[in-house]
């Protein structure tokens, strides 16, 4: 397992090893509900959150839902 | 006895989808989930407006709308934040993916200081969502050509302002409202800068379908009391819409009877 690299919603953070999007939000302890994520420009939905791997170099960008009008 | 209005009302349909409440909420400016969920309650609205925006991967765990009853209301998302039609694009697409639908509260607004509608990137943006199967409920400034240009591109409604976003300074559109109003065939959904329940009952009683709500109700002393307000408010606007106001004169017109005076026998 090699260290990884991914630019997490502008912010370029290392994590040891291979990681899903589920297993990254996990790490970065960020609710899986109500938000979705953009990998390499690609929208990625919540039940694809388990299968999508992340490789070194990745864009990522996480939104989710908040207050408004 | 409140919902005398309702019980007598056709349900407002918005793309073939019916709702009993003509109030919508946003849900921005709360104090904190539990008054939100409290407010949306006590407000009886059936759509609630929400925003998509970047996770704070220093605060991630924002829980806002987490007491929110999704089963009871319709979760709107709102494009704020994006300032030409390219953006607001990607911020419906990016919430259709969150919500799981694709009806979408179409704001445009290129400049912070008055948050004021891009009426060219607003139409651009309706013609390519709708493109792409979505239903476009846009936020617009009262000008009912451009209100017709969105319901000729086939938009669910139409979103006039009353004022400026978060103003509270109440129905200033009314004369511009009356001629969207008169000319859709679309809901009518007066947005924005409603500051009291009685800009509400105003809009309302001159032939809106509904009214949409969120600083007015979020930043009142008490948010979940001003819920209830304008829930009732917006019933009895809607009440003496159905009922026909009375006509205004400039002169008085006397209400009791002109003969009988009592100083002719009296004392």
């Amino acid at each position: 397992m090699s260290p990884m690299t991914l630019t997490i919603n502008g912010d370029e953070r290392s994590f040891d090893g291979d990681l899903t999007v589920a297993e990254l939000l996990a790490a970065l302890d960020i609710r899986p509900d109500g938000m979705a994520a953009v990998h390499n420009g690609a929208i990625v939905r919540r039940p694809q959150f388990d299968s999508t791997a992340l490789a070194d170099g990745d864009e990522l960008e996480i939104v989710r839902m908040v207050g408004g009008g | 006895m409140t919902t005398d209005a309702r019980v007598h009302d056709e349900p407002l349909v918005i793309a073939g989808r019916s709702f009993r409440s003509r109030l919508l909420t946003g849900t921005g400016k709360f104090g904190g989930p539990e008054v939100l969920a409290a407010a949306t309650v006590a407000s009886e609205t059936e759509i609630v407006t929400v925003a998509v925006r970047r996770v704070d991967l220093n605060d991630p765990d924002d829980r806002t709308l987490a007491a929110l009853d999704t089963d009871k209301v319709l979760i709107l998302p709102n494009t704020s934040g994006a300032r030409d039609a390219d953006e607001a694009v990607r911020t419906a697409t990016l919430a259709a993916a969150i919500v799981g639908h694709r009806w979408v509260k179409l704001e445009v607004t290129p400049e912070p200081d008055y948050l004021l509608p891009d009426p060219v990137e607003t139409l651009r943006a309706a013609r390519i969502l709708i493109d792409r199967g979505f239903t476009v409920l846009p936020y617009i400034n009262a000008d009912p050509i451009l209100a017709l240009h969105l319901q000729e591109a086939g938009c669910a409604t139409v979103m006039p302002l009353a004022a400026p976003i978060g103003s509270n300074k109440g129905l200033r559109t009314a004369d511009q409202v009356r001629i969207i109003v008169e000319q859709a065939r679309v809901p009518v959904v007066v947005d924005a800068g409603l500051g009291a329940p009685s800009d509400a009952a105003a809009s309302m009683e001159l032939g809106a379908d509904a009214v949409l709500v969120n600083t007015a109700i979020a930043t009142a002393g008490d948010p979940v009391a001003m819920a209830r307000a304008f829930a009732r408010a917006t019933e009895a606007g809607r009440a003496a819409y159905l009922a026909g106001l009375a006509g205004q004169s400039v002169r008085a017109s006397a209400s009791s009877p002109l003969t009988g005076f009592l100083r002719d026998g009296g004392e």
